[in-house]
């Protein structure tokens, strides 16, 4: 048997190490990559689920633009962008600073669960609440009828104007808890002696929170963002529970519009096309961002 | 830290008020779902009279039996099967120089942004040529293959940090290579591994899109894929639908509630590496 291990073996191709990889490969290629592709080619025809497909070009891409539906669920998506990772990570950083400051004890402790908490419950049943509390008879409208503000009251998920704001308080909901306990492990990995540092200059905590907490939180923040940035382009489970994308298309988002397109309108060569692009949007947002991890 | 009266007050109550953020929904789901059917709730008031006949209404309502079995029937399919394709493959990407391990683990990460949305469609026809549309392997297979991406990343992270001279002194000993990772490095690794565990039953027990759309009979599916239908059905039973989802949250939060130190823990350090 030779003695140096670490060497053994390297030389050659190592194809029986493969074969650790081959099933997990499989099941992931066969389910998830190659229906990808197949997603792809559907975006070039014209196929109701059951007849035969017709050639369609770009005529379902092209529709993604002219389209004022689908436009509305694009935009739609980033408008949630601002509920899902702009507000969370705002008040993650005010809520992660404040738990620090706090003796550590149940007080802390409890704040935190109490944020993360509906991180993981089925966003089903998320939907389920907050379309109680949104309703007309609900706990959003009690509430402001014994502040005296009854005038506002209405059924917040049917409102034109405020069902997108509304819906996207749920995701503030979801995602507050990760990025503030996220962000709350970030602060603890700081170096206290660079607080001391910018004591030492005069700093004062404000200036003191940008020149030494949130660089020091680069990584935590780029993972909140990934996470939540995702979820936002990607939503469904919520909308689909709760506002089914209306009134009219106000909360329309891609993922119910594919989920609608294809198997409640059969028309699978435009639900194919917009999921494609989705996934490229998500892409093309979702890399420039893994960048700013890397600098340092 | 020094800091005046004030300003732990106004600490406190930032806090309480995002604390309280967190949970009254949940609060007035329980509190609604305690008052008489067919009564209109009014605010977060603990009914006088609570009606815990309502969770078992609610139960037998939605059949909440049968999609319990079934829910752990799916997560049984599924956590098992992709715990171990996931470490298997992390270990391998990590440890051994497999031929276009770089390639593939770049193939895995761009699976990480992948929304399902993008494969649901040609999943639907596929799983309906297989004949397997409707029975719970249609959402036990593709839920394995959606969860890969996130499992082999965070293995390989893990293992990635694994000492080399453990493998290193296996190796001496006479180990061969699965001696040395089953008998070293997975015991070193049970941290790792039951974190994705319970990654893995929250992902599956809350999944909603794939049974939604390749399982047709609500009973079938998950947890979360029945209480869609079941809002459907008894949307006007306020009661009802809050008991209901309350019934549907309860394993997710009991998990999250017991795991809660390891779990946070562990999400935290796969998370930033």
């Amino acid at each position: 048997m030779p003695r140096s291990g670490v060497s053994r073996g390297r030389s050659r191709t190592d194809w029986r190490a493969l074969l650790w990889v081959v099933p997990a490969l499989a099941v992931y290629a066969a389910f998830v990559l190659f229906p990808l592709l197949q997603s792809l080619q559907y975006s070039f025809y014209d196929w109701d689920g059951i007849g035969t497909a017709t050639w369609a070009g770009f005529d379902n891409w092209a529709s993604l633009f002219t389209n004022p539906e689908l436009l509305h669920a694009i935009a739609n998506a980033f408008v949630l962008i601002l509920f899902y990772t702009l507000i969370p990570i705002v008040l993650g950083l005010i809520a992660a600073a404040l738990v620090r400051q706090v003796r550590p004890g149940p007080f802390g402790t409890v704040t935190r669960v109490a944020l993360f908490v509906p991180q993981v419950i089925p966003l089903v049943a998320a939907g389920i609440a907050w379309s109680w509390l949104y309703s007309q008879s609900g706990l959003v409208n009690q509430f402001l009828s014994a502040m005296g503000l009854g005038s506002l009251a209405r059924a917040w998920l049917g409102d034109f104007t405020f069902a997108l704001p509304a819906v996207g308080v749920i995701g503030v909901w979801v995602m507050l808890g990760f990025c503030t306990v996220l962000l709350l492990s970030g602060m603890g990995k700081i170096d206290p002696s660079l607080y001391e540092a910018a004591r030492l200059d005069g700093a004062g905590s404000v200036a003191e929170f940008f020149a030494v907490t949130l660089p020091g939180l680069r990584q935590e923040l780029v993972v909140c963002v990934t996470f939540t940035m995702i979820a936002a382009l990607t939503s469904f489970d919520i909308i689909q529970v709760s506002t089914q994308g209306g009134p009219g298309y106000q909360t329309l988002v891609p993922g119910v519009a594919v989920y609608r397109l294809a198997f409640l309108d059969q028309n699978i060569g435009q639900a194919s096309a917009l999921a494609i692009f989705l996934t490229l949007m998500v892409l093309a947002i979702i890399i420039p961002v893994q960048q700013l991890r890397r600098v340092r | 830290m020094i800091s005046s009266r004030g300003e732990r007050i106004s600490r406190a109550v930032i806090l309480v008020a995002l604390a309280l953020f967190g949970v009254v929904p949940l609060v007035s789901l329980l509190t609604t779902a305690l008052t008489p059917q067919g009564s209109l709730p009014q605010g977060l008031v603990w009914p006088s009279n609570p009606q815990w006949q309502n969770f078992a209404d609610a139960w037998t309502a939605a059949n909440f039996l049968r999609l319990l079995e079934s829910s752990c029937l799916i997560v049984l399919g599924v956590v098992p099967i992709a715990l171990a394709l996931a470490t298997l493959a992390g270990y391998a990407l990590a440890q051994f120089r497999v031929p276009g391990g770089r390639v593939i683990y770049v193939a895995f990460l761009i699976g990480l942004t992948l929304p399902a949305e993008s494969l649901i469609t040609p999943l639907y026809y596929d799983l309906q040529s297989m004949g397997l549309l409707g029975s719970r392997l249609a959402v036990v297979i593709p839920e394995i293959a959606l969860l890969m991406p996130f499992g082999v990343f965070w293995m390989r992270a893990h293992f990635s940090n694994s000492e080399l001279a453990l493998t290193e002194a296996a190796r001496i000993d006479g180990a061969n290579r699965w001696q040395t990772f089953a008998r070293i490095h997975l015991p070193l690794a049970t941290p790792a591994w039951s974190a994705l565990a319970i990654l893995y039953f929250l992902a599956t027990w809350n999944q909603y899109l794939l049974p939604l759309v390749l399982i047709s009979d609500p009973s079938n599916r998950t947890m979360a894929g029945g209480l869609g239908a079941f809002q459907g059905q008894y949307g006007d039973n306020i009661q009802l639908l809050c008991a209901g989802s309350l019934i549907i949250i309860a394993p997710s939060l009991i998990v999250f509630l017991v795991f809660q130190r390891s779990f946070v823990r562990a999400l935290l350090a796969g998370a930033v590496k």
